[in-house]
Parts: structure tokens; C-alpha cells; sequence
């Protein structure tokens, strides 16, 4: 990553990949279900908000374990911005989740236990903010939160992968309900979702190289100073 | 290895007997329960729904074991685990400090308990089920705070930090708790809650595994 933020090819396909990925995700035609109608398009633009947050946040945790082991304050940055990232993405995952559970379930909120998962996680990301904004020493900062992140995230896992298998949830693909692959008898969906998921995880990525450079040149401007 | 048992043993009996010495913080802890208890009890007077029962009785515990674990690293202050630092390993440190809460928070836990069902009624149908979830769910909680009031310890020592950073993370173990006593007070049978009980040892498993991990690099100031 450190090489690769600097790279443009990746950029460049995350713009084309996106720009498919909004126009078909509107524009193509979709399997047409009661209940879920033209709904279904959150299926694009929704559950790639969920993956990325899961893939930053991870990234978060590997220069998490970075930074405590070689207490390089350039890592610590990688961690933070990654995090503010997934934080990001996980907020605009619950919106748009909510949004489409208000005409698909009926309301905002119903106690599903991946729509709890991801507001726990965002708890738990924002805790790691308070955190961080509560200690002064830099050094002390990166050690004790990156602690705390890498502590933190594994107590996540079994919130995420576990007991969402344990309960029924309401989510499509669990507790007896059809998952898309069910309605997408065409492999109409298929084209565009995987796309889909990929692109915005890549924009993620993006958006937290970018913060981080910016954070590394104002490190070094400080250091000049 | 048998060096370390020993260190952990050592320091564990500093902690009881010092607790035994300070007898207001422990006793402090437990009328605190004992209050939110008697609160509940005179704003609810009778609790017909067993779910509110139930998940009233955990915050309380909840609250009670974040009161009581928060202080573990800060009561002793600075220049003793400065002390401890050069006798002592640091995994030792983390491992007597989860025990000695676990044993605490167990103790305030069972107490609570008998209040509670003294002045709340008993709905519980298999109480050895719901004692096991007591046992399980207390250790569940005291081994991520202990490790998170070390953390907390280190930012500023601000009790509300304690709270944020705990709360999340045991949201698991709290919901299988729950699920687990619901299962005592319907009286079903114990099979019902082997998923739940797997759960909260591989958590247990998890967070000790990356306490002893972690601890050393929080320590080293």
C-alpha cells in the first residue's frame, strides 16, 4: 500500500469501474419481485457500503499490528485513516440499509442482527476516536489505540460472523429468506454486483490514501518547521 | 512457565489481601448494586415480563463490574506498577488482575443476585443453569474490561472512557447471557444452550489469548 498510493492505474479503474457501476446499477434491468420492486437496486449500492467497511476496518487492524511492532508513527497514520474511512462507510451503509429496509421490511429499524452488528462496530470505531482525541503524546496515542483497535476488532468477529448465524435475521440470503442468487435467475444482478463491490471498496481505499498523504506531507512540513 | 504461575499466584493474594485491608472499596461496589437494585425494585414493584426481568438484572451486573473493574489498574497508582515492572512479567500483571476481577466481580455478582430475587420475585425455573450463566457471563465481562481498564488507565483516566470502551465490546457476551438465563427461566433443558455457552468460551479463549498478547505493549511507558 505504501508503494501503491503513489500509482495512478488503480485510481483510473476505480473511476471507469464506478462510472459502470452507477449507470448499470440504474439503467439495467432488474428481476422484478413484489415487495422489493426497483428496490432491489440497493443491492449495488448497500451491501458494497457493508464490505468496505469490513475491508478497511481490517486494513486498520493490519497497521494496527504494524505500528506496534516496528512503532513507526507513519503506520499509526495508515491505521487512523483507515479507520475514519470504515467509520464513513459504516455510517452510510446503516442509512442506505435503512432507507431500503423502510420499504422492504416497513420500518428503520428492526432489531436485525447484522443492522445491530454494524451500529455496534460503529460504536466501537468511534470509542477508538475518543479515544485517541484523549491522549496528547503521539507516541502513547499510536501504542495504546492501536491496543485498543486490534483488541477491539477481535472482539468484533464473533459479533459479525458468528451470532448473525446463531438468530434469524430479516436480511435476504438468511433465516429462511431468498438471498439475490434465488431471484437472479439471469445473472442479471451478478454483473453489476460484484463490480459494484469492488469499486467502492477501491474508493474507499482511495479516499484513506489520500488522507493519509495529506497527513504525511503535513507531518514532514512540521518536521521542517 | 512454573516462574510465571508463581508471579501470578503472588500477585493475586496481594490483591485479596490488600481488598481484605481496604474493605470500603469492595463494600462500596456492593451497596452500589445493592441501591440500582432497590431503585429498580421501587420503580418497577413488580416485574410480570420476564424479558425486562432478565435483561435488567444483567445491566445492573453490567454496571455494577464496570464500576468495580475500572479501578483495578488506577487504585495502586503509578509508582507501583513502576515497582511491578522490574519483578514482575507483564503477562503475570494481566492474568492476576483478570482473575482477582473475575473472582470480585463473581462475588458482587452472586450477592446482587440473592437481592434481586429477594425483592424482584423468582421467575427462575432451573437455577443451576442460571447460576452457570451467572458464572460464564461474569467472567465473559471481567476479562475484556480488565484488559480495557489498562487501556483506559492509560487515557487520562477518565471513568465515562471506561464505559465507551467497554460497552461494545461486550455487547456478545451480554446477549448470550441473556439467552442463556431466558433459557433457565423458561426451564428447557441445558442442550438448548450449548451454542451460546461455545460462544462465551471461545470469546473468553479470544480475549485471553490477546490480553497476554497486547498487555506488554501497553505497559512500557
Amino acid at each position: 500500500m505504501e508503494k501503491l498510493m503513489y500509482k495512478s492505474w488503480w485510481k483510473i479503474l476505480t473511476v471507469v469501474l464506478l462510472i459502470y457501476t452507477i449507470t448499470a446499477g440504474f439503467l439495467f434491468s432488474v428481476p422484478r419481485k413484489p415487495i422489493l420492486n426497483e428496490t432491489i437496486r440497493a443491492l449495488h449500492f448497500h451491501v458494497p457500503m457493508w464490505w468496505g467497511m469490513i475491508v478497511l476496518l481490517l486494513f486498520s487492524v493490519v497497521y494496527a499490528v504494524k505500528s506496534l511492532r516496528t512503532n513507526d508513527p507513519k503506520y499509526d497514520t495508515f491505521s487512523v485513516e483507515f479507520a475514519n474511512v470504515g467509520i464513513l462507510f459504516g455510517i452510510l451503509g446503516l442509512l442506505t440499509g435503512m432507507l431500503w429496509a423502510k420499504f422492504a421490511w416497513g420500518s428503520m429499524w428492526s432489531n436485525d442482527p447484522k443492522q445491530n452488528a454494524s451500529a455496534i462496530g460503529l460504536l466501537i470505531y468511534l470509542a477508538y476516536k475518543v479515544l485517541r482525541s484523549s491522549i496528547g503524546d503521539p507516541m502513547n496515542k499510536a501504542r495504546i489505540s492501536s491496543v485498543y483497535n486490534i483488541f477491539a476488532f477481535a472482539c468484533l468477529v464473533p459479533l459479525l460472523f458468528i451470532l448473525p448465524r446463531m438468530t434469524d435475521s430479516l436480511h435476504p440470503g438468511n433465516g429462511g429468506n431468498p438471498g439475490f442468487n434465488i431471484y437472479d435467475l439471469d445473472n442479471e444482478l451478478r454483473k453489476v454486483f460484484y463490480i459494484a463491490g469492488l469499486s467502492w471498496i477501491m474508493l474507499g481505499v482511495w479516499i484513506a490514501t489520500l488522507n493519509v498523504r495529506v497527513r504525511l506531507i503535513e507531518q514532514k512540513r512540521d518536521e521542517i518547521i | 512457565m512454573n516462574g510465571m504461575l508463581g508471579e501470578i499466584k503472588y500477585l493475586l493474594l496481594k490483591d485479596l489481601s490488600l481488598e481484605l485491608k481496604l474493605k470500603h472499596t469492595l463494600g462500596s461496589i456492593i451497596l452500589f448494586a445493592f441501591s440500582t437494585i432497590f431503585i429498580c425494585y421501587l420503580g418497577f414493584l413488580n416485574i410480570v415480563d420476564q424479558f425486562t426481568w432478565n435483561a435488567l438484572f444483567w445491566i445492573i451486573i453490567l454496571f455494577a463490574a464496570t464500576n468495580s473493574i475500572s479501578r483495578s489498574f488506577t487504585q495502586e497508582g503509578e509508582p507501583r506498577f513502576l515497582y511491578y515492572y522490574f519483578i514482575v512479567r507483564p503477562q503475570s500483571v494481566i492474568l492476576a488482575k483478570s482473575i482477582y476481577n473475575s473472582i470480585v466481580t463473581l462475588l458482587i455478582a452472586l450477592l446482587s443476585f440473592g437481592l434481586y430475587l429477594t425483592v424482584m420475585g423468582n421467575p427462575v425455573d432451573n437455577i443451576y443453569l442460571f447460576l452457570s450463566a451467572i458464572v460464564l457471563g461474569v467472567i465473559g465481562f471481567s476479562l475484556p474490561m480488565t484488559m480495557v481498564a489498562a487501556i483506559a488507565s492509560k487515557a487520562g483516566n477518565n471513568p465515562v472512557m471506561m464505559s465507551i470502551l467497554s460497552f461494545p465490546i461486550v455487547i456478545p457476551v451480554i446477549i448470550n447471557c441473556i439467552k442463556i438465563s431466558k433459557i433457565a427461566i423458561d426451564g428447557l433443558d441445558v442442550s438448548f444452550s450449548f451454542d451460546e455457552i461455545a460462544v462465551l468460551l471461545a470469546i473468553d479463549v479470544i480475549v485471553v489469548i490477546l490480553s497476554v498478547i497486547l498487555f506488554p505493549y501497553l505497559w512500557k511507558n
